[in-house]
């Protein structure tokens, strides 16, 4: 998929460009009216929005530059930037989340090629969460931070992956017990499952929020933020575990027979068998999946986590640069975009290359 | 007890100990142990719960549903007042919970559907633009759209200077305005006979359907007949319906209906996020009809609204039904994000309950169990649907 794919300008390039052009937008009557129509609507809106974001903003300068001009604040996002990245992290120890950002995405970017999906790779993530975790809590290196001053960028990455990661094993066990012959398990999965679905996150939040530190033995206090990853695995992993049925489904009933033929038992089956295939089909379905989750991450801001999208508004209500909330929105907003964006087209391009490689 | 050892024949089948066996299949004695494990599980945290509860002083028990709460409510569909009890405030916030979602699913709908089908205009920049839309709003998360929305809200003028759109749709910091219908008078009597005009109504179209003669004239002879009926009702009754513009009057604007500027921001932030969704979901429905069906259907002399309408959508309804269900629950699940934003919703309310009264796991299995049955409940329901719609005999 390359770019001008994606911005849908295919047409420019033909020979037959301005036909096609001409067809479709006044190849009727009809289509002319809309076009015209469109146009209008678009010389409404766009000239303010561009006086406001380009022609009246400011670039660079402090909040009294800002104050003295009509348009946005871009130099309160140069201000804000860190913040947003890294929120409450102590500032002399910030290069540890950015250490786990460029861990986190630089293996997101080698595990996007297929070429590369090996039992390394899988032996690799646990390696990095593991070292994302310490290097966030400073387990290792003496300063410790604790969690509640974790924020930003980071967080959201780090909460993202390290639930999605674990969740996934968890959704597979489930999504074999929903379909196993065995009613008790069965039973326990599909209550699990829909219990969860059936329920806002929110909630599940608020669950870790005000039931978790009661229902802890001995009235230990577990931080929020992994009281707030427990539950989140536990959410996502029943959301993993129908996309995975999926793929189980998917399976010809053939493939266990044969397996069974060979002498195999129920988990050898599973694992040299089953698994690999039906693991392989629900890949674009998990690509999906995750980018939801990465949007779903910003509900750690109704529970006071400093995640992107809170430590944006946080930064916001800094008495310097008060109430430039637009601006710090639309920074949040185009963080998110381009991971998201780049996901989904990552997931058209797999599903296309999956359909290329099965059929030879 | 028989003599004759034999299986005896009809639709008896296996025993019931034979039936339960079987369901519970291999291993049963480690799928005791596992869910013996769970129970256990369970058992120790509400056990720790309690403890915890009992250290705190709290009693555990709904018995906090009767207290009266302290809190009052920014909006309530049902009059509320600090000093009425727990529960009436809990039914206010699931009354707010579902008019959001009501109308959120209705106007979502609605954009979507239109959305879907200019994106398949074969207007090249109509359909630009509702794909930069969807993939904008898809890829942007839903709570950072509502904090945008209510922050837009809140910066609108005071109603004195306010936005207006032909002199009747007014843009305030004090919420939106729009014109409504306004009822005086109106008597038991009334509300009787428009129960009554609306049972039938919805007898009769029932009826219709399931006797598979429901055709665009009935429906819409029937709709212009209960319109004419309620019409009726009102001047018999003694009662009146005004169409009432909101105007401004002093320093507020009067008549009409007044949305908050919370719920206004979180009913923008629904409709515009699933819009999108239903607009993806219309698409593929309508695309995944064969090209060669509206060929085909040329060549038999149909022009385009009646191959979209008899033979096209018909299709597509089974690819969009399903898909269209899940999309509902999940707005109303993510109504649920009005907490962030302010609008008095089930789970603002339940949390503020759990935090007066420290009852949090009552609160929360309540706040749970209505959300689950919801969600059942519309699924049991659209399942209902989508079978009748389905191909027949076909199982998908």
């Amino acid at each position: 998929m390359s770019l001008s794919d994606a911005l849908d300008l295919r047409t420019w390039r033909s020979s037959t460009t301005l036909r096609t052009l001409k067809v479709g937008l006044f190849g009727t009557p009809l289509n002319s009216v809309i076009t015209v129509v469109t146009v209008a609507l678009l010389a409404w809106i766009i000239p303010p929005l561009l006086r406001w974001g380009i022609f009246d903003a400011t670039w660079t300068g402090t909040s009294a530059d800002c104050a003295a001009a009509s348009g946005a604040c871009w130099a309160f996002v140069g201000a804000k930037f860190r913040f947003i990245l890294f929120a409450f992290y102590p500032p002399a120890l910030q290069w540890r989340p950015l250490i786990v950002m460029v861990l986190l995405l630089g293996l997101l970017v080698v595990t996007a090629q297929p070429r590369f999906w090996r039992k390394g790779l899988l032996a690799a993530w646990c390696v990095v969460i593991a070292a994302s975790w310490m290097l966030m809590s400073g387990s290792l290196v003496p300063p410790t931070v604790p969690s509640n001053q974790w924020g930003g960028l980071a967080v959201t990455l780090f909460v993202w992956s390290v639930c999605f990661g674990l969740a996934t094993p968890l959704a597979i066990l489930l999504a074999l017990a929903r379909r196993s012959g065995m009613g008790g398990l069965r039973m326990l999965a599909i209550v699990f499952i829909e219990v969860m679905r059936g329920t806002p996150m929110v909630a599940i939040l608020y669950v870790a929020m005000l039931i978790l530190p009661m229902a802890i033995p001995n009235g230990q206090m577990i931080d929020k933020n992994v009281r707030a990853m427990i539950m989140i695995t536990l959410f996502w992993s029943a959301y993993v575990a129908e996309v995975i049925r999926g793929g189980l489904q998917a399976i010809p009933p053939g493939q266990y027979e044969a397996a069974t033929a060979l002498g195999l038992g129920y988990w050898r089956t599973m694992r040299l068998v089953v698994l690999p295939q039906a693991l392989r089909l629900v890949i674009p379905g998990m690509v999906n999946l995750a980018i939801g989750f990465l949007l779903a991450t910003s509900l750690l801001a109704v529970i006071g986590i400093f995640d992107l999208l809170n430590a944006a508004r946080a930064s916001a209500t800094d008495p310097q640069w008060l109430g430039y909330y637009d601006e710090a929105y639309l920074l949040a907003a185009l963080i998110y975009f381009l991971l998201c964006f780049g996901g989904s087209r990552y997931s058209l391009w797999l599903e296309k290359y999956m359909r290329r490689s099965q059929r030879h | 007890m028989s003599l004759i050892d034999e299986p005896v024949p009809g639709p008896g089948g296996p025993g019931i100990l034979r039936r339960i066996s079987l369901w519970w299949g291999s291993y049963p004695l480690t799928q005791v142990a596992v869910i013996t494990a769970v129970v256990a599980l369970f058992w120790l945290l509400g056990h720790n719960t309690a403890e915890t509860m009992a250290r705190i002083g709290i009693t555990p028990g709904f018995d906090f549903l009767s207290r009266p709460a302290s809190f009052e409510i920014g909006e309530a569909p049902i009059a509320f007042k600090a000093g009425d009890p727990y529960a009436r405030a809990i039914l206010a916030g699931l009354l707010n919970t579902i008019k959001a979602a009501a109308l959120g699913c209705v106007l979502a709908t609605i954009l979507g559907v239109v959305l879907g089908v200019a994106g398949l205009s074969g207007n090249l920049l109509l359909a630009g633009l509702v794909r930069w839309y969807v993939e904008i709003v898809r890829n942007t998360p839903l709570l950072l759209q509502l904090f945008f929305w209510i922050s837009l809200a809140k910066s609108f003028p005071s109603p004195r200077q306010a936005l207006s759109a032909f002199g009747s749709f007014f843009l305030t910091n004090r919420g939106v305005f729009v014109p409504g219908l306004g009822f005086h008078n109106v008597s038991v009597p009334t509300l009787w006979l428009l129960g009554g005009l609306a049972a039938a109504y919805l007898i009769f179209v029932l009826r219709a359907w399931r006797g598979g003669g429901l055709s665009a004239r009935r429906l819409g002879l029937a709709t212009a007949l209960l319109l004419g009926a309620v019409a009726l009702a009102f001047p018999l009754t003694g009662a009146g319906a005004a169409w009432e513009i909101p105007a401004l009057a002093g320093f507020n604007i009067r008549g009409g209906y007044n949305l908050t500027p919370e719920f206004a921001a979180l009913l923008t932030g629904l409709v515009v996020k699933f819009s999108a969704a239903i607009a993806e979901i219309v698409r593929a429905g309508i695309q995944s009809v064969d090209r060669g069906q509206w060929e085909a259907s040329r060549a038999l002399g149909l022009h385009n609204g009646q191959i979209m309408r008899l033979v096209v959508l018909p299709q597509a309804l089974r690819v969009i039904t399903p898909l269209t269900t899940s999309s509902y629950l999940d707005l109303t699940k993510d109504s649920s994000l009005a907490v962030a934003i302010g609008y008095p919703d089930l789970v603002s309310i339940i949390n503020t309950t759990a935090n007066t009264t420290g009852q949090s796991l009552e609160a929360l299995t309540l706040l749970i169990g209505i959300y689950l049955a919801i969600n059942l409940s519309v699924s049991a329901a659209m399942n209902l649907y989508n079978k009748r719609v389905s191909l027949k005999g076909a199982r998908i």
